[in-house]
């Protein structure tokens, strides 16, 4: 019994790098087409990838979109999660229900929604519509993880500030985001990961310039092929790292 | 205090409630308006027509399309906590406790790479001269290369592979609440280890299963991209033909109708799974 439990460990964790196994394996492959006999090793795919003009611009503007949206979401998830927990608002019920709502929603419709409404209204797509795209995904988030972390305790020390004379600015500024900084962390992280990932919302809302997800979809139209791996490649050892030092240096360090 | 308290606290909720406004509600409440609207040509007429939802039921690739997600979404979601149920389980109470972390950090880990590039990888695994067949063939399992990509079970298997890792961490997550002297206590009073698993266990963590089930259901339903590089063109998927309506035709009104088709569905597996839910202490 406990051979078969250990044996059922095996085949999943195969089951789940299969996949990335083999994109990563065949992006070194010598050959266009990604598929077995393996030959080489070589670097040439990567070279390619990063002699790219198109790929390069796309993973700079993913960049921008990802930073720019996910410091929106935060500055806007904290404010509203600092008045909803140390204020006093008729039907806050119904408020937090609002601010939450669009996490409930998949990304193709809130997408849909912003293209027919910038069509309405004659606004061109741009990174930027991705990026407000992108906000309203991850504000329900970092409301929601911000506002979760915002205890009792944290109440008492801001209380204490305030009596010693430190007006709003000054007990939010220097007392609670503080305080709140591994929520924040983490909340920024999450929808930056989350808007660097995006793509739906991305291919809907960009017209010529275009995140990385987007360009990547259009290299897949073109069928298999070894440069795709080495992307694909770049992108899963770059995630992977970051998850990885994120866990090592801030979530794990709580950890005895 | 010059200002109320309450004054302020709506200075501090009104920028996030307002971007909530224009970029969500607004933009909502517009496709509603639009899905009821109707298409002369190219021209727009609103109005108050439910001409596109009875489309939806009168035109067979339509309705199929409702079909063939629900049938997918449903088979995703069963066969996720099937495979996922017995993975927390081993992690939970196999892997020493130290080792956990890592475990669990490992299996997720393609979660966070590229969503499009993970599809776009099982798309190498199942082709016709991909790893499967070729495996396949030279262990004299099979003759000829089956046909595995572009095919329903291609858009299953990519769809099963991210939420297996969803639903062993929710699971997970339940499993190492579960106090030991629960299961001490049924098997003392005699029951078998089955028993205490079925009558004792499999209840106490149906909230961590439901919470996956649901997030696998909305995740899944909504999908275009797993469908759309690993299903092929034999049949679409709801998000799919949303996608064709607004690409080749521009048929914005039926595209706004058939999405709030897809947040119906939603709602209704919201309410099936609300009581175990408890989305409000978020």
């Amino acid at each position: 019994m406990r051979r078969l439990q250990w044996g059922y460990l095996f085949v999943a964790f195969a089951f789940i790098y299969l996949p990335v196994a083999s994109l990563v394996l065949f992006s070194f492959k010598d050959g266009s087409l990604p598929l077995p006999p393996f030959e080489g090793p070589t670097l040439r795919w990567y070279a390619e990838v990063f002699g790219d003009r198109r790929l390069m611009a796309a993973l700079g503007h993913s960049l921008m979109v990802a930073v720019g949206s996910s410091l929106t979401a935060c500055v806007l998830g904290f404010l509203a999660a600092y008045g909803l927990a140390r204020h006093v608002l008729p039907g806050s019920v119904w408020l937090r229900g609002l601010l939450i709502a669009p996490m409930t929603v998949s990304y193709l419709i809130v997408g849909l929604g912003l293209l027919i409404v910038f069509n309405q209204l004659g606004i061109g797509l741009s990174l930027w519509a991705a990026g407000i795209g992108h906000v309203v995904i991850n504000l329900p988030l970092c409301f929601a993880i911000i506002y979760a972390s915002m205890g009792a305790q944290q109440q008492n020390i801001e209380r204490a500030a305030r009596d010693l004379g430190a007006g709003e600015v000054r007990v939010i500024t220097q007392v609670t985001v503080p305080m709140l900084a591994p929520a924040i962390l983490a909340a920024f992280f999450l929808a930056m990961t989350l808007s660097w990932d995006e793509f739906v919302i991305a291919f809907l809302l960009t017209r010529f310039e275009v995140t990385l997800p987007v360009e990547i979809w259009s290299l897949l139209r073109s069928g298999l092929s070894s440069k795709t791996n080495a992307i694909g490649s770049i992108v899963f050892l770059g995630s992977a790292a970051i998850v990885l030092l994120l866990e090592l240096f801030i979530f794990g360090r709580r950890r005895p | 205090m010059a200002i109320s308290s309450t004054l302020r606290g709506w200075g501090f909720v009104t920028p996030a409630l307002l971007w909530t406004l224009a970029f969500f509600v607004a933009p909502f409440a517009i496709m509603l308006a639009m899905s009821l609207a109707t298409l002369e040509g190219r021209e727009l007429i609103w109005g108050f027509d439910l001409a596109n939802y009875r489309r939806l039921f009168g035109q067979s690739f339509l309705a199929g399309a409702i079909v063939v997600s629900l049938q997918i979404t449903l088979t995703v979601t069963l066969v996720s906590i099937l495979l996922a149920y017995p993975l927390a389980w081993i992690i939970a109470f196999r892997v020493p406790p130290r080792w956990q972390r890592l475990v669990l950090l490992l299996a997720i880990l393609p979660f966070w790479t590229s969503y499009v590039v993970r599809s776009y990888s099982w798309l190498l695994v199942l082709s016709r001269e991909g790893i499967v067949n070729k495996a396949l063939m030279s262990l004299g399992v099979i003759a000829e290369p089956l046909q595995m990509a572009s095919t329903r079970f291609a858009t299953v298997t990519g769809f099963v592979h991210f939420f297996v890792m969803l639903l062993t961490l929710t699971i997970f997550a339940n499993l190492v609440q579960l106090s030991p002297n629960y299961r001490r206590a049924a098997t003392d009073l005699g029951a078998s280890g089955w028993q205490a698993f079925r009558h004792v266990i499999l209840p106490l963590t149906l909230p961590g299963i439901m919470v996956g089930a649901f997030l696998t259901f909305v995740l899944c339903i909504g999908d275009y991209i797993t469908p759309q590089i690993l299903g092929g063109n034999n049949e679409l998927t709801v998000p799919q033909v949303i996608m064709v309506q607004l690409g080749r035709r521009g048929d914005f009104p039926l595209a706004a109708a058939l999405s709030i088709v897809l947040m119906g569905l939603v709602s209704l597996a919201y309410l099936a799974s609300a009581r175990w839910l408890r989305l409000d202490r978020v």
